[in-house]
């Protein structure tokens, strides 16, 4: 049913997507890697540097005063954006990646020994893998995988078989970035929960396209990236649960993370700048509180059943391809359309659509057990944000019978 | 940028349909093992020598179209040659395929002049050129072998 949602105009808000590349107009649908910038953003980290640059949190001058708040007013907006408690439960990162690692490394080391258990799932990002990988091998802690089923959903059996007491963590994506599967999160956190296990979610993937209430979720820990989510790159916040943060040793030392400094003793800073080590992406910052403040003008209620249309629209159109397969079928899906065709590696289609303009990613997608399971090397991906369109899937068709045609 | 029949020529999609020297070597002289860890490519290089001349070449692996189809012409083009030659024809293949500016060697390169495309797909040089590292692998290996000896 269409939703009568207006993508061309929340379009015409994004100056990257007003231009011909390759003789082509752009049809640009890699928002799974990165997302766009809508001009308000831009506008915004432009007004910052040109107007009240200064760092924040240690100046008694007006600017540094201005630049405080307004890095300070971002962490409000992400604060309502998950709907957490408390501002001091919002940390700012670098990205997902660090968010994930600052859990492994502060809440994983201390918590986490000798035989202890800490489960993830087979559809995780590199960067849901690796940091567990090096505690475990650090700790002497062991890893254990829930498996997936070939529509691309966790087996929640062996999921559920999977837990005992020496779980001490469940770290799940929210979202697939290779496959797009929304995961049963509520199910998930339960669960671990009924086991006395906390859960972090890598929302990456799921805070571009659905709405997130940490609290009624009851995860631990919420990790996702600004540059996703159409603001600056080198962004990013971790939600923990402040009476978890608080136990928390830093992870970084340096200015701003403490209260006082001796030689003999120094005293850490309250929440959250603990966890904030050095000036931090101040720019970055303010601009991901403008990228909310867009996203939330244009609401998830409004884009959300649009993109879900688009999806559909986009995985019709797709299936109705002789010869192409979808990798990731599951129902629960958002955003995400990856697909392979038979004897065309997804390089060579990548190549082919972008000379047509087309953007989309080839390869991995940073998720090389998901290839595995699906024995194939790579897969083909395009990813939806609110501003596609039915057009530019039709786009992607033509392209895709232009692969099919310089191969046939 | 330049067409895409520059670099999706029907002698390269010939050669990544049919593959030639697609298949191992019995008791191979050298392999030698190539990964693309950006996109998964994989490849494994066999070499049978005959004191300093290539007997057999032939490859295995998973790769896009180009990395297939640079694979197989190069197996053609230094199937029987001396080492001294193909190293030759790498270091032409090389400059080529990196170097848009200089003049291919016809004459060196023959048929792996249709490649040349592939210096306009900055993108796609590391498919064309893991074959060409992974034979420069097994061949170095080889002289290592000869001096140690």
């Amino acid at each position: 049913m269409p939703t009568g949602f207006d993508a061309e105009k929340v379009r015409a808000d994004f100056p990257v997507l007003q231009q011909f590349v390759n003789g082509k107009p752009l049809v640009y649908l890699d928002n799974g890697a990165t997302s766009q910038k809508p001009q308000a953003v831009i506008d915004e980290i432009v007004r910052y540097y040109t107007t009240e640059n200064a760092n924040v949190h240690r100046g008694v001058h007006t600017l540094s005063q201005q630049a405080t708040d307004d890095y300070e007013g971002a962490r409000a907006k992400l604060r309502r954006l998950l709907n957490a408690a408390d501002d001091q439960e919002i940390i700012y990162t670098r990205g997902t990646t660090e968010g994930i690692n600052l859990v492994a490394h502060s809440y994983g080391r201390p918590n986490i020994g000798p035989g202890d258990e800490i489960i993830i799932s087979n559809m995780e990002h590199h960067s849901n893998i690796v940091p567990w990988q090096m505690l475990c091998e650090e700790k002497g802690a062991v890893l254990r995988v829930i498996p997936i089923d070939d529509t691309g959903e966790l087996l929640m059996d062996e999921y559920e078989a999977m837990l005992n007491p020496r779980t001490k963590l469940v770290s799940i994506t929210h979202v697939s970035n290779a496959l797009g599967t929304i995961q049963p999160v509520e199910q998930i956190i339960e669960m671990a929960h009924a086991h006395g296990a906390p859960v972090l979610l890598d929302g990456a993937q799921a805070v571009p396209h659905l709405p997130v209430d940490v609290r009624q979720l009851d995860c631990d820990f919420y990790v996702f990236s600004g540059h996703k989510l159409f603001g600056p790159t080198g962004t990013g916040v971790l939600y923990g649960k402040a009476e978890l943060l608080d136990a928390m040793p830093p992870m970084y030392g340096g200015g701003e993370m403490i209260k006082s400094v001796t030689f003999e003793k120094t005293i850490y800073n309250d929440l959250p700048y603990k966890f904030e080590a050095g000036t931090p992406n101040i720019a970055g910052a303010i601009g991901l509180g403008a990228a909310v403040d867009y996203v939330q003008s244009v609401g998830y209620q409004a884009f959300g059943p649009y993109e879900d249309e688009l999806l559909e629209y986009g995985t019709k159109a797709l299936s109705s391809i002789g010869g192409l397969r979808i990798i990731g079928t599951s129902p629960r899906k958002t955003g995400i359309l990856s697909f392979v065709i038979d004897n065309i590696h997804p390089h060579d289609i990548g190549t082919i659509l972008d000379a047509e303009g087309i953007a989309v990613r080839t390869g991995h997608h940073c998720a090389q057990p998901v290839m595995q399971r699906f024995q194939i090397p790579a897969t083909a991906r395009a990813s939806l944000a609110m501003y596609n369109t039915k057009a530019d899937i039709d786009a992607l068709v033509r392209g895709i019978d232009r692969v099919i045609e310089v191969f046939s | 940028m330049p067409g895409l029949s520059d670099l999706y020529q029907e002698i390269l999609l010939e050669h990544n349909s049919k593959p030639r020297n697609f298949r191992r070597v019995e008791n191979p002289s050298r392999t030698a093992e190539g990964y693309n860890p950006l996109c998964g490519d994989q490849i494994t290089v066999y070499l049978k020598m005959s004191g300093d001349i290539i007997d057999d070449v032939a490859f295995q692996g998973v790769g896009c179209a180009i990395s297939r189809a640079s694979a197989s012409m190069m197996t053609q083009s230094i199937k029987g040659k001396k080492l001294s030659e193909a190293n030759q024809i790498f270091d032409a293949f090389h400059l080529m395929v990196t170097d848009p500016i200089s003049e291919p060697d016809y004459d060196t390169l023959g048929d792996l002049e249709t490649l040349s495309g592939i210096n306009e797909y900055p993108t796609r040089i590391k498919c064309a050129i893991l074959a060409w590292h992974t034979l420069r692998s097994a061949l170095n290996d080889q002289g290592k072998k000869v001096t140690t000896e």
